[in-house]
């Protein structure tokens, strides 16, 4: 089996499939069809202790941590912001506790959705972000060896 | 059906435009549609004008100095109070107090006429529709003296229920505080007859002005309001600077808010006196600039008359309704009789914040979410609606480019 790609590495696919994009209407089409694709969450996991509260927008993130490595799942009551999960889900979930951590994420302000995580918004995004990586400290910290 | 020829006559928008400097911008390669004036009308060249003139020209701290900058600043200052006490027909000068804005005058009223007034067991009635600013000062209070806060009810149409108010008023009721017109729904309220009902309990009224000085005629008199609270930025005028407008006998027995420069008489460190009315609530330098350019605002809108803008923006409020109606699965929040040019919708099966942001991408600023009254949205069981809020250099063009934004919108999204 193939090494995982690196964090870095899914962030320059993702810069570069937006490349291919001229306007606004079609970037945000096209976060807007990832939205519709992200597989949605149990209900079971849609409770108040899972919510990462934005002001205006709702988000949903549950946590697991298996064989050293962090997987996210995660929903929203809004469209465009599930399109930002599913990408963010697509870089984080299945890297380390680590590199989680030390994430950067240009790749935001690389496709232009930097206002989307900016504390105007207040849509839950950068709540969430924030929460991802509260959730790569506390399994580091309960699982140091495997980090 | 409303003719497009029919706003046009009235009112020569091009020409207001022009006075607006920022309505030449574009947002995202598009023509700026500014439909946000609830949250904060944009500014006249004029208004810009005095601001910059004041730094230029005649900057100084005011009411102390006795060179010749400070006389003008003073002068200027106070002139822009004489400007307010007539916009509002305020009986004197000496009840006209400059504040931040809405927010700070009924923190003001509270912390001084309610610490004083309020005790154990009093009843303070407020309204669904409030906006935080008019619920948090009077719970931080109710629960600091163990007092009662008490809700008006409204329909589905997000009107208030009037025989509700009735039944909520009695004895113990010191306080009412309802806002003249509501930043959610657009919904007046009868404030007359509020104040009348209340006045017959023996309890006093605040009335939260911030949505309506803007669109109505404002006579505290008339309206025999115990209080009235505004600001400057929501009526083409700067931010940073409100009005408190209060009864007399009650500002002469209210306690200070806070103390300092400005507010005193005389300073030992055994006593100290008091100023008069206004400069009691007056403390440290005041926000002189923006009070001197909040006049030329006020100026600017005396000069468009007020009724004609009233009549223009009604007239942008019947087109909107009428063709946002038309969108299908739109169903619009707040349908009361009378409004101010607000209109608050929802999109069924679709978030209000996806809607938004589709619009800004072609340059429509409008609001989402729950618009600061969350009590209010709870009520109508939805997080919060799309608000379209319209001014006087609002076009029936920008409403017909809003519907084909929605539309486009509505189609991506579903």
């Amino acid at each position: 089996m193939s090494d995982p790609k690196k964090i870095e590495e899914i962030e320059k696919e993702i810069a570069e499939e937006f490349s291919l994009f001229d306007s606004w209407d079609d970037k945000y089409e096209y976060i807007i069809d990832l939205g519709k694709k992200l597989e949605p969450l149990e209900a079971k996991y849609k409770i108040d202790e899972n919510r990462v509260r934005g002001c205006q927008s709702t988000v949903w993130l549950v946590a697991d941590h298996k064989d050293g490595k962090i997987f996210y799942k995660a929903e929203s009551d809004a469209i465009i912001v599930k399109g930002l999960i599913s990408m963010l889900i697509r870089v984080l979930s299945g890297q380390t506790p680590d590199d989680v951590i030390n994430a950067k994420l240009n790749f935001i302000q690389e496709i232009g959705m930097t206002t989307h995580l900016a504390q105007t918004r207040s849509n839950g995004l950068l709540a969430m972000v924030k929460q991802m990586k509260n959730f790569a400290i506390a399994f580091k910290i309960k699982d140091p060896v495997a980090s | 059906m409303i003719e497009p020829a029919t706003i046009q006559k009235s009112w020569d928008v091009d020409a207001i435009r022009q006075q607006f400097p920022i309505l030449n911008r574009e947002v995202k390669g598009k023509p700026l549609i500014y439909f946000d004036n609830a949250a904060t009308s944009q500014k006249p060249q004029p208004v810009i004008d005095a601001l910059v003139n004041y730094y230029t020209s005649y900057n100084a701290n005011v009411h102390r100095g006795i060179h010749t900058l400070a006389e003008e600043a003073t002068l200027a200052m106070e002139k822009s109070r004489d400007a307010a006490r007539e916009f509002i027909n305020a009986p004197s000068r000496e009840q006209i107090i400059f504040t931040r804005g809405t927010t700070e005058g009924i923190n003001l009223v509270a912390a001084t006429w309610g610490r004083q007034n309020i005790k154990a067991g009093d009843e303070i009635i407020i309204s669904t529709l409030e906006h935080h600013s008019n619920i948090v000062p009077w719970q931080i209070l109710c629960e600091e003296k163990g007092a009662i806060l008490k809700v008006i009810p409204i329909d589905d149409n997000g009107e208030l229920l009037m025989a509700e108010y009735e039944k909520l008023l009695g004895p113990k009721t010191k306080l009412v505080a309802v806002n003249h017109a509501s930043n959610a729904l657009g919904t007046i309220n009868p404030v007359k007859e509020i104040i009348t009902l209340a006045h017959k309990v023996g309890a006093v009224v605040l009335i939260d002005g911030a949505q309506s000085s803007v669109h109505l005629n404002i006579d505290v008199q008339d309206m025999d309001c115990d209080f009235f609270a505004l600001s400057s930025h929501k009526m083409y005028g700067p931010t940073g600077v409100g009005v408190l407008y209060g009864r007399k006998e009650l500002l002469e027995s209210m306690p200070p808010y806070q103390g300092g420069g400005e507010m005193i008489k005389e300073v030992t460190f055994q006593k100290t006196t008091y100023n008069d009315l206004p400069y009691k609530y007056e403390a440290g330098t005041p926000n002189i600039a923006d009070i001197i350019a909040f006049k030329a605002a006020i100026d600017f809108i005396n000069k468009a008359g007020k009724f004609k803008i009233k009549k223009y923006e009604d007239e942008l409020l019947a087109y909107g309704t009428e063709q946002l109606k038309q969108v299908k699965r739109l169903r619009i929040v707040g349908e009361a009789k009378e409004k101010v040019s607000v209109i608050s919708f929802v999109v069924e099966g679709l978030h209000p914040q996806d809607l938004g942001i589709l619009l800004d991408n072609r340059g429509i600023a409008v609001r989402t979410g729950h618009h600061c009254t969350q009590p209010l949205m709870d009520c109508f069981g939805i997080p919060g609606t799309v608000r379209a809020s319209f001014a006087m250099y609002n076009t029936k063009e920008e409403i017909d480019e809003l519907v084909v934004g929605l539309h486009k919108a509505i189609k991506i999204l579903s």
